[in-house]
Order: structure tokens, then C-alpha cells, then sequence
């Protein structure tokens, strides 16, 4: 039926996409953890202290995923596609290595400080561990997005006996397409923790809450939103011109241009048909793919003919790259409606408030899109002009490759099934349970019964 | 810049020593895990709060290990993983089930709680036991015999015990009262079973590789070596003399038996080191013929010398201050 080759890019494919969704949340939810605590310590108001310690929660459990379905990769490089170390090991691993060493033991010495530690450290200790994690997060994007990019535009090492040596560290990290890839990612990370606070938050109000904390947040959420949204289409476009000029045969295929033209159409809607190398029932903007890519109307775009057996497939590239845009000008749209309308002190109208939790994890749509894009536009090549995922691939029998797949996959609906429903469940329970505790700098407050909400592991 | 061959050297050591950081950090939570009670809610909650702040952390060990085999010997990497793929798929299962067991129970829907819980057991015990799984195949050089996937059985049950072991060993430093009682029982049962485990290999590691009977039979070598069984088989003993005395009044002694696991868990790998030098596959790939190059490890070795005492340091900081007996763990 199916051959090792195939499977083992599924499976790579179903564990880096499953993994990839939780630290796109926690990049950025750590510096949205880091603000919520620093105003607190700079202003007292016991709301920001609420709001931290409600995100805090949904932080770790996002960590803990993200932690453990990552270790799933430091095995699999080596299991499933054992001719990628054997190749550029001495490129992809020192990367990875600093990865673990730089971002992951920092991440994870501080987090039980940051989670466990508020009453056993000082206020400043405590806030500095916030800033450490959030660092940590940071910088493991910065290495994991450094060998990614390496593996899209390679420089800076010399081939010899078929193996890549590295010559220029600084060459190899901070490669063509890097600056850009890893600014894009960032950014996606940012807009999809900011959906997703505003989405939980919106939930909250729907469901009654009329705490203070829930307010604070959305409005926190739509501002970053408002701000990131309009700044990753820029980047975006920045990331599409490096693109065409490193590996312009992937923005032939975005673009769903067959054949070299010049003026070519900006395709809103097709379906590309890879047997007969055309396009039906194409919905386009005369001139405009030309006029974004080269900003010259008659601006001449590379079609997929000149790089004969040597492209990615059209069509997954082509709707992928569709759904990315599409979302992110949802979330453009969305954030300054929702922020216009707050700005002019008004509540957000039940409609919209129902929108903003449909789009909770509207960021995960955009960033695996965005990743497809990146990764499938990518082929035949694992690295560009090195070695090709063909040739990367295990030996193993495929029935066990089939086996550990099956697993995975169920474990993932599993997983998924369960990481959706606490997350409601805590914004639920944050719903009915009023959130002031004692020892909380609170001015005094008039409750019949302060029930204390259950900060229990 | 330094030398290939003295590259392969320290990075092997550096791997064994995360390794063996691993083998007692995650073994302690591993062990806490699989001795979790199902009926006694209190105590369970009690268990896991004394690991919550550290098992992050402790699991990053393995990604250091299996990062340091993956980068500085790639080639050992993919023989020694395609080797074990299926006991592999396992042990990430586990672990990725454990993991989130221990944040979904406390989150998710109370009436999920003991099904988390269980979770949380089943997954620690299917971690350590496929983890020795592992270490069984390596030591039988991935024979494909029956007498080898027995003696990986065992050695199965050998790792689940070891950490069960030391797991009831950081209990009786953390806890008080009657799940200190609990934890003493458990601690004498299982370091039983630890033993028995570790003769056992002790046993059949040299019988069925003639390169390693060579090795510890060697005259004058086997006097160097000789203090290293005769020391862990003290610690076993000294171990059991104490867990007869605990729990002691005033507390007074309640982290013996716990260096002395930390202690047996560092010669045993040592002795398994030992064993092997310098084959990384056993028997068929040394480290100086699988390693990197050594301007790739050069450049993450400058680092690692930065890097790796600040990872010690705020680590024993993280240590202190959830120092002593274990509270509640709250998030505030």
C-alpha cells in the first residue's frame, strides 16, 4: 500500500504540525504574561494579577504539550530520515544544540519558578523568572527558525564527499531568507496568542462574566491584534520578495503561474490542474501578481516551465498560500472593527463578540497554512540543492512506520479533544468563581462570600 | 579549536553526563508516577506537588542526551533509534501522555481527575519500562533472539523499579506523616527489586559480550575496578540499614536514602560506560568513527562551556527554593 518514504512524511508532517500549533502559542503568551505582571507590580491593581494568573494556567498546560510533543522530534531526525544528519549534521546539529542548551533548559529551569514560585520568591524574582521564560521562547524560535531557514536558502558551508562542513557560522545563521522567516513567525505567534486572549475573553463576556478581568484583556488582545495584524502583511510581502528572488519557483507555485509572463494576473480563486499545466475557473486581478512581486505592472514572473522537475505540487501550495492571506485579512478586518468600536467606549455587540471566539485559534488556521506553504513549496528538496527528502528517508519496514503513525494520529484527536475542552472548562469555571483571594493588594472590597478560586494543580 | 579525537571524548562524557542526570532527575518524577495511589486522593495531590515545579525541566535532560548522540554521533543516532523504532514510539507516547496527564488533571473537569490520574500512572510506568526496554536491546547488541528480548523484559522491570526506587527516596525527603510511612515501605520493596535488577545485568552483561568479560577480568584492571561493585553493593545495604530507621525523630536523616539511590544510579552508569568504551553501538560503531566534524563540534562546545554551568546553577537555585517538605502547589 503506502511505502516507508510516504508514511515517514506523514508521520514528520503529523508530529511537527501538531507540535508547531502549541509554541505558536506560548512564544507570544509569555510576553503577554510578562506585561500582565509587570503592570501589576508597577501599579497594584489586583485585575492584572486576575488576568495573569487565569493566562498563566492556560500557559503551562500549552507548555507542557508543546514541551513533550517536542522531544517527538529529537528522535525522529534520526529514526525516520536518518540521511538528513548523515548530510548536514554538522550544520542542522550544533543549531539544534544551541537550541537545547540556550532556549529549552531556560524555558524549563524557570517555569516552576514562574508557575510554583509566587510566594516562595521575591516580587522581583518572580517577574524576572515571567521575563526569562518569555526570553527562552524566544530564542528557541530564533534557533529552530535559523536551521529552517538554512534548509530553505543554504550558504555559508562547503560540500565535501557529499557531506556539508560549515565554514561561516554567521553566514549559516543568518542566512537570506532567515531575517524574514523568523519576523514573519514571530509576529504569527503574537497574532495568534492575541486571538486567542480576545477569543477566550469574548467567551467569558458572552457567558455573563462581567469581571473586570475579561474586559482588561480584550481590549490588551485587540490592541496587539490591531497593531500586528496590518505589520505581518508587510512582512509578509517583504518574505514573498525574498522568496522570489531565492527560490522563485515556490512563488510560481503560490501564484499558480504555468508559464514565464509578464504582467501577470493576481489569481483570487483557481483550480490549478497539474496534468495539463493551466488553471480553471480562474477569478484574477488583471496585472497585479506582477505589480506586488516586481512593483512594475509589466513586471516579468518566473512560471513553473522553467524549473521542469524541479517544483513543488501547485495545488497545496496554492490554496495553502490562499488561506494564510484569507485569515489574515479576517484578522485585520476583525481586530480594528472590534477595536474601533471599544476605542469609542461602546461594548462589543454580541455578534462580534461571537465572532472573536470563532476565531480563538483563527491564528492556528493561518500559521499551518503559512508553514504548508513554506515546507511543501520546499520539494522535491529537504535542502535546497542538497540532499531531497527522497533520499533522506529510512529503511524501516513500512508496517511499523504505519504502526507508530496510527498511534500518533490517535493520540493527537486525543490530545487536541482534551486541550480544547479544559481550556473551556477553565474559562467556564473562571466564569462562576469570583477570582479576589486575600492576599491580593485589594482595597476593600464588600463580598458576602469571597470564595477562593481553586488555584490547585 | 580542539582535537577530533579528544572531541569525540568529551562529548561522549558530556553525554553520559546528561544522561545520567536524566536517569535520576526524571527518574525520581518517573518513580512518583508509577507508585501514584488511585484511591488515596490526598496523597496523590501531595505526590505530584512535590514534583510540579521540576519535571520540566528534568525531561529536558533526555533532549540534551538524545540531542548530543544526534548532533556529535549522527550515524550512532539513526543505527541505535531504527534499531529501537517501535520501543522508541512507545516511550514518546508515554511521555507525552504523562506530561499532559499531570497539567489535564488538575484542569480539566473534575469528574476527568482519576482518569488523569491513571493516565499519569500508566504513562510514567510505560516510559520507564520501555526506557529499560531500551537498555536491554543496547546492552544484548540488538540481537534479534529470544534469550535477547527476554533479558530486555527484565530489564524492563529492572529501570521501572530503579525509579520506583529513587522515586520513594525524594518522597521520603519531601513528604511527612503517613505518606513518608508509605513511601519508607515502598522504598524498601522496590531498592529489593533495584538490586536483584542490577546483579542481574551485572551478570549477564559480561557473559554474553566477551569484550566486556575482557575488559572487567583484565589483571590488574579488575583491582581498579573492583571498588565500584563492592561500593554499590554497600550502598544497597546501607540503603535498606537506614529505611529500617525512617522515619526518624526530628526527621534527622530523610535524605540518606536518596543521595545513596543518586549515588548507586552514577556507578551503575558509570560501570555501563565502563563496559562499553569506546563503542557507541556496541560492538559495531566506535565513537571516533560516528562522530561529527570537529569544526561543527568545536563551535558547540564553546558553548556548552558557557551555557552548562548557568544551567547547573539555576537549577540547584530552582532546587532551593522549593526546598524542604512540599506544599500545596499553588499558582500564585
Amino acid at each position: 500500500m503506502f511505502e516507508t518514504l510516504m508514511l515517514s512524511r506523514m508521520q514528520f508532517a503529523a508530529n511537527i504540525s501538531f507540535h508547531i500549533l502549541f509554541p505558536t502559542i506560548t512564544i507570544a503568551l509569555s510576553w503577554f504574561l510578562f506585561y500582565f505582571k509587570l503592570r501589576f507590580v508597577q501599579t497594584g491593581e489586583p485585575v492584572w494579577m486576575r488576568a495573569y494568573r487565569f493566562w498563566v494556567k492556560i500557559f503551562a498546560i500549552t507548555f507542557a504539550i508543546g514541551v513533550v510533543t517536542g522531544i517527538t522530534m529529537s528522535f525522529q531526525f534520526g529514526t525516520n530520515w536518518p540521511k538528513f544528519m548523515e548530510t548536514v549534521g554538522n550544520i542542522a546539529g550544533p543549531l539544534l544544540g544551541y537550541e537545547v542548551l540556550t532556549a529549552f533548559f531556560l524555558e524549563a529551569g524557570f517555569l516552576g519558578i514562574m508557575l510554583f514560585g509566587m510566594n516562595r520568591v521575591s516580587a522581583r524574582v518572580h517577574t524576572l523568572a515571567t521575563l526569562i521564560v518569555a526570553i527562552g521562547t524566544t530564542l528557541s524560535a530564533f534557533w529552530i527558525l535559523a536551521l529552517n531557514s538554512w534548509m530553505q536558502t543554504p550558504q555559508g558551508h562547503e560540500m565535501r564527499d557529499g557531506v556539508a562542513f560549515p565554514v561561516d557560522w554567521l553566514a549559516i545563521i543568518f542566512n537570506p531568507s532567515f531575517p524574514y522567516r523568523l519576523s514573519h513567525m514571530v509576529v504569527a505567534s503574537g497574532l495568534t496568542a492575541a486571538f486567542l486572549i480576545a477569543g477566550i475573553s469574548a467567551y467569558r463576556l458572552l457567558k455573563g462574566d462581567d469581571k473586570q478581568a475579561p474586559k482588561l484583556t480584550l481590549k490588551i488582545a485587540l490592541t496587539v491584534a490591531m497593531v500586528l495584524a496590518p505589520l505581518q502583511i508587510f512582512i509578509g510581502d517583504m518574505h514573498g520578495l525574498n522568496t522570489l528572488e531565492h527560490q522563485p519557483q515556490k512563488i510560481a507555485a503560490m501564484e499558480g503561474v504555468w508559464h514565464t509572463e509578464k504582467g501577470a494576473p493576481l489569481l483570487l480563486f483557481a483550480i490549478p490542474d497539474e496534468q495539463n499545466k493551466t488553471n480553471h475557473f480562474e477569478l484574477a486581478i488583471p496585472k497585479m501578481a506582477s505589480f506586488i512581486l516586481t512593483h512594475d505592472l509589466e513586471g516579468e514572473i518566473k512560471g513553473l516551465n522553467e524549473f521542469e522537475g524541479n517544483h513543488p505540487p501547485v495545488a497545496p501550495l496554492f490554496f495553502a498560500f490562499r488561506i494564510m492571506v484569507g485569515v489574515g485579512m479576517l484578522m485585520l478586518i476583525i481586530s480594528w472593527l472590534s477595536r474601533i468600536q471599544l476605542w469609542r467606549n461602546k461594548p462589543l455587540p454580541t455578534w462580534l463578540l461571537r465572532v472573536l471566539v470563532a476565531m480563538s485559534f483563527s491564528g492556528w488556521l493561518a500559521t499551518l497554512a503559512g508553514w504548508y506553504v513554506t515546507e511543501i513549496g520546499r520539494q522535491p528538496w529537504l535542502v535546497t540543492g542538497i540532499l531531497t527528502v527522497k533520499d533522506a528517508a529510512t529503511d524501516i519496514a513500512p508496517g511499523n512506520v504505519a504502526l507508530s503513525l496510527s498511534l500518533y494520529l490517535i493520540l493527537y484527536v486525543v490530545l487536541m479533544t482534551a486541550y480544547l475542552h479544559t481550556i473551556f472548562t477553565m474559562a467556564n469555571r473562571a466564569v462562576e468563581i469570583e477570582e479576589i483571594t486575600d492576599d491580593e493588594k485589594v482595597k476593600p472590597v464588600v463580598h458576602s462570600m469571597p470564595i477562593k478560586e481553586s488555584n490547585y494543580v | 579549536m580542539f582535537e577530533a579525537d579528544s572531541l569525540a571524548v568529551i562529548f561522549v562524557s558530556l553525554m553520559g553526563f546528561s544522561l545520567l542526570l536524566y536517569a535520576i532527575l526524571d527518574g525520581y518524577d518517573l518513580g512518583v508516577g508509577i507508585l501514584l495511589p488511585l484511591k488515596q486522593k490526598d496523597d496523590s495531590d501531595t505526590m505530584i506537588a512535590s514534583i510540579g515545579p521540576f519535571w520540566d525541566a528534568n525531561e529536558t535532560w533526555l533532549v540534551l542526551a538524545i540531542g548530543l548522540l544526534l548532533i556529535a554521533f549522527p550515524a550512532a543516532h539513526s543505527h541505535i533509534f531504527k534499531e529501537l523504532y517501535l520501543p522508541t514510539a512507545v516511550l514518546l507516547i508515554s511521555l507525552v501522555l504523562r506530561g499532559v496527564a499531570f497539567d489535564f488533571r488538575a484542569k480539566a473537569a473534575f469528574s476527568h481527575k482519576p482518569t488523569w490520574n491513571k493516565v499519569f500512572k500508566v504513562g510514567s510506568l510505560l516510559a520507564a519500562m520501555s526506557q529499560g526496554y531500551m537498555l536491554g536491546m543496547y546492552v544484548m547488541g540488538f540481537e534479534d533472539t529470544l534469550a535477547a528480548y527476554a533479558f530486555s523484559l527484565l530489564s524492563a522491570f529492572g529501570v521501572a523499579a530503579a525509579y520506583a526506587y529513587i522515586g520513594a527516596c525524594w518522597l521520603i525527603m519531601k513528604t511527612e506523616g503517613a505518606l513518608q510511612v508509605q513511601a519508607v515501605n515502598w522504598a524498601k520493596k522496590t531498592g529489593l527489586i533495584c538490586f536483584i535488577g542490577v546483579i542481574a545485568v551485572s551478570a549477564v552483561n559480561p557473559l554474553i559480550n566477551p569484550d566486556v568479560y575482557a575488559k572487567w577480568f583484565a589483571w590488574p584492571t579488575t583491582l581498579y575496578i573492583l571498588p565500584l561493585p563492592v561500593l554499590c553493593f554497600a550502598l544497597f545495604v546501607y540503603s535498606q540499614i537506614q529505611l529500617k530507621q525512617l522515619p526518624a525523630v526530628d526527621d534527622k536523616g530523610c535524605w540518606r536514602p536518596f543521595v545513596a539511590a543518586v549515588v548507586i544510579f552514577s556507578l551503575c552508569l558509570f560501570g555501563l560506560a565502563f563496559s562499553f568504551f569506546p563503542y557507541i553501538v556496541p560492538g559495531k560503531l566506535t565513537i571516533w568513527e560516528s562522530a561529527a566534524a570537529p569544526e561543527s563540534l568545536s563551535f558547540i562546545l564553546w558553548g556548552a562551556i558557557v551555557v552548562v554551568p548557568v544551567i547547573i546553577s539555576y537549577t540547584i537555585f530552582s532546587y532551593r527554593v522549593f526546598w524542604g517538605k512540599v506544599q500545596e502547589l499553588r499558582y500564585n
